[in-house]
């Protein structure tokens, strides 16, 4: 027998007889009165935020906010600040030196200040990580109550990678002391547009 | 109402007057209460250290004198809790058992459930630390718990609240272990004994006077380190607190 | 195990200063989740939610598992299946040499700890680089992780401090958090940029989609995965979920039970290799499909790593990760070690005083502390209780079983005691007068005293 085999019938074996039903899994939970309120709340308490654009562009937006970033790389068409073609190369060493990445977010999720990312025109995943600092646009709107409502929304019936990002790149493994920007981006701005 | 009256074994040695005091209450509260001379231990330190065909020898002996009771009602949580919660192991099946395992009460917990007391007409004008011992608290739940998300209640504070002049004190680990854990205050000495320093730490910060609990055995210990330590703080087991008033 | 938990313990103890702030760090920890699990009304909900979801998917894990396969292939995701912790290694050297791999990153997955993959794969000449900002720390001092979640936790910032100073060239006395953690990421940039290939645990293995989800905080899993051609998964068999919408449940337990954060910065599924990259997923049993056969033991498959039994065990809280002497420390590691090696681990499941505060914070519900206590069963059963022990309790039990008996040694023991030195008593045998004082000795038991009153009222 191969090791699947071998495992495939310990497990039939060693089952039970009497087995445990699938639970129902939407259970009652909570809903909140303002989502924007909850969700920037949320966020904030993970070390990131979270602003609605009124009038101006992303651009001016971007210009205003971040006028250290110089090399600013987009996934999003129409953007005159991004300087970087995120999909230049097929491999993706080439983003090191990205200072600030602006990607589209689905929607976020109120409960814990998450924003879904599953961006097929992104060619690498690894830009939401390897960017100094990241710039998350979502539809103004686009929020959900909880993980509950953000998994009828998540789909995979093709191959694809995708990740909710709850605020900056963080640890605690000094002393539980939090510090923001391990790894990854140091900050990370979720910009209702 | 017939109820047997169940007193642990160290207690029955080592503490005759919280034990009398148990006795007092219930007498004292009307009901008819037997003390069945044949008894000994539960079984737990043997349950508690693996030792299941010990502890099933003295589970079986303590179904054959107690069944015959309405009620069984003990002044220790850890002692009831081997009875509902780890005696099914033993003598699930057995004539009697279910009954045994439904009927057998803490004391407070009997008193607070069942027979509801009005008045105790105590005054106990002290500053009290409740000691939320582990079996009573997470197995008999005579209190929220502060790991579940659940609505705060406690049935020991419930009743020591009708004391008259009784202030309770907040603890900043409201329902830590104190270490006493049955044979593991010898096996694991070192670790045992640091568990009950801080907790006693723990009530002599908040300005406790007496820390209480329904186990006796959690009590001795702390009294253990307090007694070692010459720390200006007592231990009461509650029973003695609630028969305060009775002369 | 040339010491057992007590021993370990106690030295672990003697540092009082150590072990308290050791003690407070852990219970910071401990009440950041209770806060959390506060602020979500559903909470036990979703805790017998989760609960239920693993048993189900535990007694159904066969089938489940085979349809991982399936749906991952259907993905071009490659699977693997390992039987044991050799086979693992072996597996993942194999891909790593035949992609001709140098350098290798890998995020925290206690799996690999469990199967000793490092040193495994430094034998053969790679470079292992633990990314998670704990898990370097401990890499760099070659210590084990002293926790599932926080493996640093053990250490002080000062102590971090020298340790980076002899590795990264820090300034000297400089243990600023701040300071050093960004040390860390240029630091580890490097690795991520020059690595090979990639190596990740598994969170949550979906069957419905063939994916898997990886959470951190730090970015490092991914920022490893996203990077080299090559990303090997390594998944218990007990990590299979069935539906992607599972994770709405676990998801909202995770973080809140393991650090009282909402949820991790990062949650992050896999259902395809990067651009022209391979995605390899070893199913690893090494034990666990025994564990199933045990209706006491079953339960510790459900365990999701959260590490939250750890954080509120009192007994874990003052003895450290390394008293337990196995890869995972605290409730959820006696009860696994126990049922890997009884004889080896024999005392973790006395390293416990059965308070259950550990069955309560856990998010899948385990039965901890039950499982320990029934673990303690099988140490005497297997005679390895220790003679002595075993002895004392049996003679104690005959004793029990003849209340005349019983009744003349307490009465003996009231009498003489009191009058003995206390040299004697309080002599090196008696373990609980070395730091605590016996009960005074009443004059009569509650018996005699009993009998006394019924008599007079007679």
């Amino acid at each position: 027998m191969n090791a699947k085999e071998k495992i495939l019938a310990n497990i039939k074996n060693n089952v039970p007889a009497i087995k445990e039903p699938m639970p129902q899994t939407n259970i009652a939970h909570v809903h909140f009165e303002n989502k924007e309120e909850k969700f920037e709340a949320a966020l904030a308490s993970v070390g990131g935020n979270a602003i609605t654009l009124s009038h101006e562009s992303i651009d001016a937006f971007v210009a205003k906010h971040y006028p250290d970033a110089k090399v600013i790389t987009s996934t999003i068409d129409g953007l005159t600040c991004k300087n970087k073609d995120a999909n230049e190369q097929d491999t993706p060493h080439f983003l090191e030196d990205v200072d600030l990445a602006i990607v589209e977010g689905e929607f976020g999720v109120a409960e814990n200040g998450a924003v879904w990312v599953k961006n097929p025109k992104n060619k690498h995943r690894v830009l939401y990580f390897i960017a100094q600092r990241l710039l998350i646009i979502v539809p103004k709107g686009a929020l959900v109550d909880t993980m509950h409502e953000a998994y009828e929304r998540v789909k995979f019936n093709t191959s694809g990678y995708g990740t909710f990002i709850s605020g900056p790149s963080k640890t605690a493994d000094i002393e539980q002391a939090l510090v923001i920007g391990a790894h990854g981006p140091t900050d990370a701005c979720v910009l209702f547009v | 109402m017939r109820i047997g009256l169940f007193i642990p074994c160290f207690m029955n040695e080592l503490y005759p007057e919280a034990s009398m005091d148990t006795l007092r209450i219930l007498e004292h509260l009307g009901l008819d209460v037997e003390y069945p001379f044949e008894q000994t231990c539960c079984g737990q330190p043997m349950a508690n250290t693996g030792c299941a065909k010990e502890a099933s020898v003295l589970a079986y002996r303590f179904l054959e004198i107690f069944k015959k009771y309405d009620y069984i009602v003990a002044p220790s949580g850890s002692c009831v809790s081997m009875v509902r919660q780890n005696y099914a192991q033993f003598l699930e099946g057995k004539d009697g058992f279910e009954h045994l395992r439904t009927h057998t009460y803490e004391l407070v917990e009997f008193l607070h459930d069942i027979i509801k007391p009005d008045n105790l007409h105590v005054k106990f004008p002290f500053k009290v630390g409740i000691h939320n011992s582990c079996h009573a608290h997470r197995h008999l739940r005579l209190a929220s718990m502060s790991e579940r998300n659940e609505a705060p209640f406690s049935k020991i504070k419930a009743l020591l609240e009708k004391a008259e002049g009784i202030e309770f004190v907040e603890l900043t680990r409201v329902d830590e272990c104190c270490g006493f854990g049955g044979t593991f205050c010898v096996s694991e000495e070192a670790m045992s004994v640091a568990m009950g320093k801080d907790r006693v730490q723990d009530h002599l910060k908040a300005g406790v006077q007496i820390i209480t609990g329904v186990d006796m055995s959690c009590l001795m210990h702390m009294q253990g380190i307090i007694d070692r330590d010459k720390l200006p703080i007592k231990t009461m087991y509650v029973g003695q607190i609630l028969a305060g008033g009775i002369v | 195990m040339s010491q057992g938990h007590p021993e370990l313990a106690e030295k672990f103890i003697a540092n009082d200063e150590r072990m308290h702030w050791h003690d407070k760090a852990l219970w910071f920890v401990r009440a950041k989740r209770d806060n959390a699990s506060k602020g979500v009304a559903e909470w036990e909900d979703l805790r017998d939610c989760a609960a239920k979801i693993k048993m189900h998917t535990i007694d159904h894990l066969d089938s489940y598992l085979l349809e991982f396969e399936k749906n991952a292939l259907a993905k071009g995701i490659h699977i693997h299946w390992a039987y044991d912790a050799q086979e693992h290694n072996e597996i993942v050297l194999k891909l790593l040499q035949e992609k001709k791999v140098q350098k290798l990153v890998k995020s925290k997955s206690m799996l690999t700890e469990e199967c000793h993959l490092n040193p495994y794969l430094e034998a053969a000449g790679i470079e292992v680089v633990d990314t998670d900002l704990g898990e370097r720390i401990v890499q760099f001092r070659k210590e084990p992780p002293s926790h599932i979640v926080l493996p640093a936790i053990h250490l002080k910032k000062e102590d971090v401090g020298t340790t980076f100073e002899e590795f990264l060239h820090t300034q000297k006395g400089n243990s600023d958090p701040t300071y050093l953690t960004r040390a860390a990421r240029v630091h580890l940039r490097e690795k991520f940029l020059n690595a090979d290939a990639a190596m990740t645990g598994v969170n949550f293995g979906i069957a419905e989609t063939g994916g898997f989800v990886v959470c951190t905080n730090e970015g490092n899993a991914d920022l490893g995965a996203g990077l080299p051609k090559l990303h090997i998964a390594s998944m218990g068999i007990e990590k299979i979920i069935p539906k992607l919408s599972d994770l709405a449940i676990f998801t909202r337990l995770l973080a809140r039970s393991a650090t009282g954060q909402p949820v991790t910065s990062y949650t992050s599924h896999y259902h395809a290799p990067v651009v022209g990259g391979e995605l390899h997923v070893i199913i690893v049993d090494n034990g666990r499909s025994d564990i199933i056969k045990d209706k006491d033991f079953r339960q510790s498959l459900q365990c999701i790593r959260c590490g939250a039994c750890i954080n509120t065990c009192p007994v874990y809280r003052r003895s450290g990760g390394y008293s337990y002497g196995y890869t995972i420390p605290g409730p959820i590691g006696s009860t696994l070690g126990a049922n890997r090696n009884i004889s080896l681990y024999k005392t973790l499941p006395f390293a416990c005083s059965l308070c259950g505060s550990c069955s309560n914070v856990c998010p899948v519900k385990i039965d901890l502390d039950q499982q320990l206590y029934k673990h303690r069963q099988t140490v005497v059963a297997q005679n390895l209780l220790g003679f002595k022990k075993h002895t004392i309790l049996k003679v104690a039990t005959w004793v029990m079983k003849h209340p005349k008996i019983l009744d003349f040694s307490g009465k003996m023991a009231r009498a003489i005691v009191p009058k003995l030195p206390r040299s004697i008593v309080y002599s090196k045998a008696n373990l609980w007068g070395k730091q605590r004082e016996l009960p005074p000795f009443p004059k009569q038991s509650f018996k005699e005293a009993y009998q006394a009153k019924k008599g007079d009222r007679k």
